[in-house]
């Protein structure tokens, strides 16, 4: 490892801009004429659109336009889709509503649009839509999903009888059934994965700008996946022909999921952009962000799991319902699917799992991934019926879990997932002796002398990320490959630019991505520059999200600088007249092994380039791309432990130590790696403790403003212990498995474990609020 | 319409704007200070902290008349040239930002924590006054270890003036 390699914490090459105010965030994007939309939303959970009334507001000072959901209808962009095909038990395929961008006809969630007004300001744009009348002829609402599916309840959409979208299964049935039938205990839970809203600080932003000439579409929007954005928006929404529409991501201030999908918003910006022929802008505000961002998890799971009489693991039963309010986004179905059962296996040898999701329309804002995405309803299930089992069967958390965790690999679970690495027992110790599990007791002992109640819970996560091998998912049902791309641009000067298809919205990739060139070249980082986030610069590639853009798109460019390296050595090898094979990369030289011929790195970038003495039949310049995709999904996965203490009298948490062990495989940059764990440890707190996304029975949202929403906040989180365990991941030549949302992935289980341990319950639901924890204590 | 007078980053400036115009606005849309954020507008996430005579506000929170007469100073105006305000220094040199949106905001509020508490800080400190401002990304850990950094640098650098 040189000082900027692999492996070396790099302080942030991008950290520059943020820090000094020069960040370029939609936002901040002014284009000459820009106009200002700003939405028209349904009040109502569920309504008859009968008429709107747009004649005032035409009249007002600086309006130029309001444009309704009939006319984007009637101009025939495409409705919004869902790009993953689940198939029910029954053979048939999921039942689906239509989403048109505005609603034309009717509503089914409260803050979703039905006109737009475009106005010189944005102060003009929303004075002329308070103008607006909109007639709604209100409609019963569900936003319960146990409520959606009873008979008598308000139907959504008349394509999805008794509001579900589908009943699936995975795994063996019988053979699960013969294995409770066998067993000695059998541990029953009930839980909730409450509704969170992903709050990137940023909210989302679009501007469109039609060039009438050209007949082109430049958006600029907060997306974690441009390249995504551009193929949807043009193949299924009619905006424009891919060649003539230029998606920009600049700076994106975070995502966390949110921002994968492609909303109405962005797709009437670009319609309107052309409809009043000047440029568009569209900011959300933070109330918008929380009645239209994607929601997350909300989940209700009754599980059991049967052990025999050496507290072996022998099946598990799971039956989860997934809310995926009033309209299936992007990537909704595979959630509460494919990556959310199968990974029910967790760390533990299950010889038998079998589970059934009912996908079911309410009428709340829709669902799709946030940080996680199914994996920490997985992990959180898991985790708290191994915690809920030793109790009831009286042993020791952590010894149970032990004694049945998978050791040998690569393991086949009966759901899917096929394990390639891991060492478990090696992060459960590293944490425990962090934490110092062993004098828990003496500890709780000292602290009920105290008069607190002091809990400490363990979880033990895995996850599928990476994702993934195309071939895979395609076969799961999948709309899109899932690979990468890369192309390294060496310069006749000999800088190099790395084209790449993920996309940074906090993660680092302008830094970590230039330790592997500096690890290979033995250049400087500062020599590197990374492009991402520009279709019209960078080849199509995949985006960010689900931890992939180390395991997936760094190991692109690896293959993209292979393909490069090879090339320089052959002009190398012909300059200093030796083999290629002698030829070495040392310090931004290329060497001829044994001697001290050598030449450096921008001779050879020049020689590509003035092409007066290459080899024969080479062609000029050093530029190569490539295309990289996985064989298999990776498998981070760690054991947290969190201890903490429970005021009786108020119900109030504090937190005493929180140790993280986690093998991502190999890390590139520590430090930033670290900053991924903590930032994801906090999200699952904030589950765990403080977030819920609450609608009364008539389908309000109840928080939609962060004076009603619990955001953690530094008062509320504590620090942490991190640790790493390494099994390099097979899958990918960098042995990377990422590492993005492993926090949020196991977090939130541990805290209510110990929460749970603290206060003798097995049943407390998230977000364990003082009120709630209070009135848990107090019902016994 | 009204003439707002104040001093931004040091500079004397006078912007005519609508009666309603919050501080933010004036900074970003006239005077094209994109450096402060808007994350919440409900003045809770700290995304839009500015100083103003010295002191964190919130330019979401008031109008721009507010400040009239006032001294701002934003993000973009604590370096001195390249040199950086040792608060900025410290959130790079801690990785104390990710996505970078509530970061202007961060560090305003923390200079202002440092100079309030004269530099004299505990985690819990820093954890109890960095409550009206939100970040998604970091968990606050190293954010936390980067206000402490800085307001030892902090100190150092005053005693050598």
């Amino acid at each position: 490892m040189g000082v900027e390699g692999i492996g070396a914490s790099v302080v942030r090459k991008e950290d520059k801009r943020f820090i000094t105010g020069k960040g370029r965030y939609v936002d901040d994007i002014k284009l000459l004429g820009m106009t200002h939309a700003h939405f028209i939303r349904s009040p109502h959970a569920h309504a008859k659109v009968k008429g709107i009334d747009s004649s005032a507001a035409l009249k007002m000072p600086g309006v130029v336009a309001v444009l309704t959901g009939q006319q984007i209808v009637d101009d025939k962009v495409g409705n919004l889709i869902c790009g993953w095909a689940i198939t029910s038990k029954d053979g048939s395929p999921m039942k689906m509503g239509a989403w048109p961008a505005m609603a034309p006809e009717t509503v089914r969630f409260v803050g979703q649009a039905v006109a737009v007004v475009i106005a010189e300001t944005k102060n003009l744009a929303r004075d002329a839509a308070e103008a607006v009348v909109v007639n709604y002829e209100e409609l019963p609402a569900v936003a319960d999903v146990h409520a959606a599916i009873k008979s008598g309840a308000p139907q959504l959409h008349p394509e999805a009888p008794g509001n579900q979208v589908y009943d699936w299964v995975i795994g063996d049935e019988g053979a699960t059934d013969a294995a409770f039938s066998k067993a000695a205990n059998v541990v029953k839970l009930d839980v909730t994965n409450n509704r969170l809203a992903p709050n990137a600080m940023e909210p989302r932003a679009a501007i469109a700008d039609y060039d009438a000439a050209e007949e082109h579409f430049t958006l600029y929007t907060t997306s974690q996946n441009p390249h995504v954005a551009r193929l949807v928006l043009s193949a299924f929404y009619n905006i424009a022909p891919e060649h003539k529409l230029r998606v920009i991501a600049p700076d994106v201030g975070g995502g966390f999921g949110s921002k994968i999908f492609i909303y109405p918003e962005e797709m009437v910006a670009l319609w309107a952009s052309k409809k009043v022929g000047r440029p568009v802008k569209w900011t959300g505000d933070r109330t918008e962000a929380f009645l239209t961002d994607a929601h997350g998890r909300d989940h209700v799971t009754h599980a059991e799991m049967a052990f025999d009489a050496q507290n072996k693991i022998l099946g598990l039963k799971v039956k989860t319902y997934a809310n995926f309010g009033a309209y299936m986004s992007l990537f909704s179905s595979s959630v509460p699917t494919y990556l959310y059962a199968t990974l029910l296996s967790g760390q533990y040898n299950i010889p038998a799992i079998h589970a059934e999701v009912i996908g079911v329309y309410t009428n709340t804002t829709p669902v799709d991934a946030y940080r996680g995405a199914g994996r920490p309803e997985a992990s959180y299930l898991i985790e708290r019926l191994m915690e809920t089992a030793a109790r009831q069967l009286k042993v020791d958390p952590a010894q149970l879990r032990r004694s049945n965790f998978i050791t040998q690999f690569p393991h086949q679970t009966p759901v899917i997932m096929a394990y390639d690495i891991g060492d478990f027992n090696a992060s459960l110790d590293a944490a425990m002796k962090a934490i110092d599990y062993a004098g828990f007791p003496a500890r709780k002992a000292k602290a009920k002398a105290d008069g607190k109640l002091r809990g400490i819970g363990l979880s033990c996560y895995i996850e599928a990320c990476g994702i993934a091998p195309s071939k895979a998912v395609g076969s799961l049902g999948a709309g899109v490959g899932l690979w990468e791309s890369a192309e390294v641009r060496v310069n006749p000067v000999g800088t190099i630019e790395i084209l790449t298809g993920s996309h940074s919205h906090g993660q680092g990739h302008e830094t970590t991505f230039c330790q592997l060139v500096a690890e290979r070249l033995g250049v400087p980082i500062s020599q590197v520059s990374i492009v991402h986030g520009d279709t019209d610069k960078v080849q199509f590639g995949m985006g960010t999200y689900g931890s992939r853009s180390a395991a997936v798109g760094l190991t692109a460019i690896l293959k993209a600088m292979e393909k490069m390296e090879s090339k320089a050595k052959k002009i190398a090898a012909h300059a200093l007249e030796a083999s290629e094979a002698d030829i070495v990369i040392e310090n931004g030289e290329f060497k001829v092994t044994g001697t001290d011929k050598a030449i450096a790195l921008p001779m050879v970038a020049l020689a590509a380039y003035t092409a007066h003495n290459l080899p024969d039949g080479m062609e000029p310049g050093l530029k190569e791309s490539a295309f990289y995709d996985p064989t298999n999904f990776t498998f981070p996965a760690g054991t947290y432990i969190c201890e903490l203490e429970v005021d009786s009298g108020t119900g109030k948490t504090s937190f005493v130590n929180f140790v993280a062990a986690d093998d991502f495989g190999r890390l590139i940059n520590p430090m930033i790696v670290e900053g991924q764990v903590h930032g994801g440890l906090v999200q699952g707190i904030g589950q765990a403790l403080l977030e819920h996304a609450i609608y009364d029975a008539s389908g309000q949202p109840v928080t939609a403003s962060f004076m009603d929403y619990a955001m953690p906040r530094a008062d509320d989180v504590p620090s942490f212990n991190l640790s790493h365990t390494t099994t390099l991941c097979p899958g990918n030549p960098l042995g990377i498995k990422g590492c993005g949302e492993a926090g949020a992935i196991g977090a939130s289980a541990a805290v209510i474990n110990a929460i749970t341990d603290a206060i003798g319950t097995n049943n407390l639901e998230m977000p364990a609020t003082p009120d709630r924890v209070w009135r848990t204590i107090h019902a016994a | 319409m009204s003439t707002v007078k104040m001093t931004v980053n040091g500079k004397a400036v006078a912007v005519d704007v609508e009666d309603r115009t919050l501080l933010v606005q004036l900074l970003r849309d006239h005077l094209n200070l994109t450096g402060t954020h808007v994350g919440c507008d409900t003045s809770q996430c700290g995304a839009c902290v500015v100083h103003m005579d010295g002191r964190a506000v919130k330019s979401c929170t008031m109008l721009a008349g507010q400040a009239d007469g006032a001294s701002i100073t934003t993000i973009e105006g604590i370096a001195k040239g390249d040199e950086l305000h040792p608060m900025q220094a410290a959130f790079r040199d801690n990785h104390g930002l990710q996505c970078g949106y509530c970061t202007p905001g961060m560090i305003m509020s923390a200079i202002d924590i440092v100079h309030r508490h004269g530099g004299q800080l505990d985690e819990a400190t820093v954890r109890t006054e960095l409550e009206g401002n939100i970040c998604r990304c970091t968990g606050y850990h190293n954010i936390v270890k980067a206000v402490l950094d800085a307001a030892g640098r902090m100190k150092v650098s005053q005693a050598a003036e």
